[in-house]
């Protein structure tokens, strides 16, 4: 059984409301399922299941109830959302779930939480350092704050991320214990890797090779911001751990030993991870790009790249309002929408009610892949910036 | 017979079991306005899991299951308590939100479907009736 100060057990008992006492017991009963010995505090959280269309009305309701009397003790972060807050019936979106979503985000609102809905809260004002605890959901931020951060934080799902926002703690179990964050798996990657479908495809490839085990990885060439964050997102889909070691971005890998056990990712693994993400469709409906949230500078490219141009297929940019106002000041947001392209800010393409809508997709997220083809029946093509602004412009993978 | 496991949401109740060998997801598995079973191929397809003694192995699939179980106790569908093997975060976190009394560590073999039983999940104790 977990320890707990004298505070948090009188919180339990009620004495700083429902909200506190339901988060705590949830606390409580994930840290003796887990094996934890306390509660430790936590930095910063990050909540998702923001999206009314995985929500529902059970989901609404919760939200709602806890909202009644519940605070966040700490910065508290929201994934994207199932629509652009304000853009919404641009992108389709009907009036009824545009109402329930809002009624969702003033839930969050109400409890203090910051309601700006990104997957990549590190780039909107939510940047943990290096060995603090966080408790965050979005497996892919996850994966960034472990592995290119060194914070540590389990992979919550939504309801114990916002117990650890109310309380300010989290159990300390698993990725939050030295002993679990060793690496166990020397990944070496022989495969030159140099786009962005390239990192996608490695992040498929070790997710199904390293069997969940934390990697070692070794053979890369240095990355960019954005090409670990789209790494970060793959590897976690298909089936990695929330952490990797790379030596040189990884804070404490250089306190780890290569492990023994070797598993090697050649141009065929690359190449057999590509053909299973992608589909042999040629005409293009939907381009959404930003998955992870864009950054200003994938913003900054795609705007050069559909300068003067015009969109046939249905052209989405995904990112956080935030860098939506800094595109807007810097002249992208009128280049984008002069073309036809539309913003799809608070939201993605992995939780949009997109069911029926589009057949197919281009994008250059093998983690976007995933989510369109399962929940939303989409046929995908993977590939760069400009093989996608090229597919939105001609409706035609080339 | 007596069985002992582990708490996961204290409370108490009282029932027919329903028991399988198979996980469960809540979220998509379930309807939760019914509370009929409705994934297909699983054991408990057509079933109700209103009102008994839910008896299964683990949760699985998303972690909005949490919610979904949330969902089925305000629709009166919630399973009157859970007896797991090994209950993990989606279900303890639905029991929890949802006061649905919860007990894991338990040797579910015993336990057989239209079993009558006592659960108090507070001593982490199941008794047949």
């Amino acid at each position: 059984m977990m320890q707990l100060t004298k505070e948090d057990g009188a919180i339990l008992a009620g004495k700083r409301g429902e909200a506190a006492r339901k988060s705590m017991e949830i606390l409580v009963a994930l840290g003796d399922i887990y094996g934890a010995k306390d509660l430790v505090d936590v930095a910063s959280v990050q909540v998702a299941g923001v999206s009314y269309h995985n929500l529902g009305d059970a989901g609404l309701e919760f939200l709602s109830e806890l909202a009644k009397d519940g605070q966040v003790k700490v910065l508290t972060t929201l994934n994207p959302a199932g629509m652009d807050l304000e853009n919404w019936k641009a992108l389709g979106i009907s009036e009824d779930f545009a109402k329930k979503q809002n009624l969702v985000i003033d839930a969050f609102r109400k409890m203090g939480i910051i309601t700006c809905c990104t997957c990549t809260p590190y780039l909107a004002g939510n940047l943990p350092t290096f060995g603090q605890h966080l408790a965050w959901s979005e497996s892919s931020a996850v994966t960034f704050a472990n592995s290119i951060i060194g914070a540590r934080t389990n992979r919550e799902g939504g309801p114990s991320a916002l117990a650890a926002a109310i309380i300010g703690k989290t159990p300390a179990y698993g990725l939050h214990l030295d002993e679990n964050r060793k690496p166990v798996v020397h990944v070496e990657v022989q495969a030159k890797i140099r786009t962005m479908p390239d990192w996608g495809a490695l992040g498929y490839a070790i997710g199904k090779k390293a069997e969940g085990k934390v990697p070692y990885i070794t053979g890369l060439q240095p990355a960019s911001t954005d090409e670990l964050k789209s790494f970060c997102a793959s590897v976690v889909t298909y089936g990695g751990a929330p952490l990797f070691h790379i030596p040189g971005i990884t804070p404490e890998a250089s306190q780890h030993k290569q492990p023994a056990q070797k598993i090697t990712i050649t141009e065929a693994d690359i190449a057999d991870a590509k053909k299973a993400i992608d589909d042999p469709v040629n005409e293009i409906e939907f381009v959404c790009l930003g998955c992870p949230h864009c950054s200003i500078d994938e913003v900054a490219k795609i705007a050069a790249l559909l300068k003067g141009k015009k969109v046939k297929a249905e052209f989405w940019v995904a990112a956080s309002r935030n860098t939506k106002a800094l595109a807007d000041s810097r002249g992208y947001s009128a280049i984008i929408e002069a073309a036809g392209g539309k913003w799809a800010c608070d939201t993605c393409l992995a939780v949009a009610p997109l069911k029926g809508r589009f057949k197919s997709v281009a994008t250059t997220s093998a983690k976007g892949c995933f989510y369109c083809r399962g929940s939303n029946a989409m046929a995908t093509r993977m590939g760069t910036v400009e093989q996608c602004i090229n597919a939105a412009i001609t409706g035609r993978w080339a | 017979m007596e069985l002992s496991g582990r708490t996961i949401k204290r409370g108490s109740a009282q029932g027919e079991v329903l028991a399988t060998a198979q996980p469960i997801s809540f979220y998509g598995g379930v309807d939760p306005d019914t509370g009929i079973v409705v994934e297909k191929g699983h054991e408990l397809e057509g079933k109700s899991i209103a009102g008994k003694v839910l008896v299964f192995p683990s949760g699985k699939g998303s972690t909005v299951g949490s919610y979904a179980l949330y969902r089925l106790a305000k629709n009166g569908k919630a399973p009157a308590a859970i007896i797991n093997k090994e209950t993990e975060t989606i279900v303890a976190v639905g029991a929890i939100i949802s006061d649905i009394p919860a007990i894991d560590k338990i040797d579910i073999s015993q336990l057989k479907t239209g079993d009558k039983v006592s659960v108090d999940a507070t001593a982490g104790k199941v008794r047949s009736l």
